[in-house]
């Protein structure tokens, strides 16, 4: 991509409420967190949405559970990464909460019928006829 | 995550947390609706887990090769004596190291999944949860150590670990030669993600920002 990107990336991470991280980045403690930071930074450089709204999502997300009681220790950040992205593309139309939550049965389907050692695939016909899958 | 619910021996694969599988839909939703590419997406992990993740593992390597009491403490009680170091967590799994030396090469796989040590290496590579290296590694050990560049000798024992959801190995590569006079903080900068997994040896040549 050519086109000048407005905010680099370091100056992108430093845009973001208190992302767990060190000197060489951020920090993720399991894969699905990287999954999902990765999948957030993609996004937003394909024009998705800009950066601003992505941590302006993420903030909500944060004060949400803020002021739900929840402990402000940062062991739960990337449930709310989660949750925010979730919201966030349903918000710009890129999909909804209803294909997000068959896609996430068929995924669970998937593990409970693939015996160890074959890669995890979705099965073609998932038992409730597909729509959008 | 991922093997917490059940163990190895079921006929068939345990189902992830709910997060994990939030993430996967999703991935696979948005990346079937080409609103995101899946290769820019594993650069992006691909770029954290190697830049980012082996380094906890890099320091209790060093400390082992300067500390000969803390090296006998990992021997023996990998989980205790990486605890030390301040580095817990992960699904509550036992820590095993491994130590390589001039006659025993020990090599990890997890031949049923990726099971790694997270906490302490960071995100397992790609090509560690591949088919091919999941399987190729027990049958053909020292054909994929020579694809990673490793040439072991005839008389060099080749072991061959398969990680569970209860145990995860790190192998303790050999201190290289012509290090004696280095710092621990100098050395843990030699160790490689991939000599912890057995699948590389630790060089002088390896120090990054030098300038060959």
């Amino acid at each position: 991509m050519s086109a000048p990107d407005p905010a680099s990336g370091t100056e992108r991470l430093s845009a973001l409420p208190r992302l767990p991280r060190d000197e060489g980045g951020p920090v993720f403690a399991e894969p699905w967190q990287a999954q999902a930071f990765a999948l957030a930074v993609k996004l937003s450089e394909a024009g998705h949405f800009t950066w601003t709204e992505w941590a302006a999502a993420l903030a909500g997300e944060l004060k949400a559970a803020a002021d739900r009681g929840e402990p402000d220790d940062g062991s739960h950040y990337y449930d709310h990464w989660v949750a925010a992205l979730e919201r966030l593309v349903a918000a710009k139309g890129l999909t909804d909460p209803a294909a997000l939550l068959e896609r996430k049965e068929a995924w669970a389907d998937a593990y409970r019928h693939t015996p160890h050692g074959k890669p995890i695939e979705l099965r073609p016909n998932p038992a409730a006829p597909p729509s959008g899958v | 995550m991922g093997h917490t619910q059940e163990p190895h021996d079921h006929d068939h694969q345990a189902v992830p947390s709910d997060l994990t599988l939030r993430v996967k839909a999703l991935e696979s939703l948005l990346v079937e609706k080409g609103l995101v590419d899946r290769a820019a997406l594993d650069a992006v992990v691909d770029t954290y887990e190697t830049k980012i993740g082996p380094r906890n593992g890099a320091r209790v390597v060093a400390r082992a090769w300067v500390d000969p009491a803390y090296r006998k403490r990992l021997l023996t009680d990998a989980s205790a004596a990486i605890a030390e170091l301040g580095y817990v967590g992960g699904q509550g799994e036992d820590m095993v190291v491994l130590e390589n030396g001039p006659k025993v090469h020990n090599l990890v796989v997890c031949t049923l999944c990726s099971c790694y040590p997270w906490p302490i290496l960071g995100l397992p590579p790609v090509w560690y949860k591949s088919a091919p290296y999941r399987s190729r590694a027990v049958i053909d050990p020292r054909g994929v150590l020579r694809e990673f560049g490793v040439e072991l000798g005839d008389d060099v024992e080749v072991r061959v670990w398969d990680s569970t959801a209860e145990v995860r190995y790190l192998v303790l590569p050999e201190r290289p030669a012509g290090s004696e006079h280095m710092t621990e903080d100098q050395l843990a900068v030699l160790v490689t993600r991939d000599s912890m997994v057995g699948v590389g040896k630790v060089s002088l040549a390896a120090v990054s920002g030098g300038p060959s």
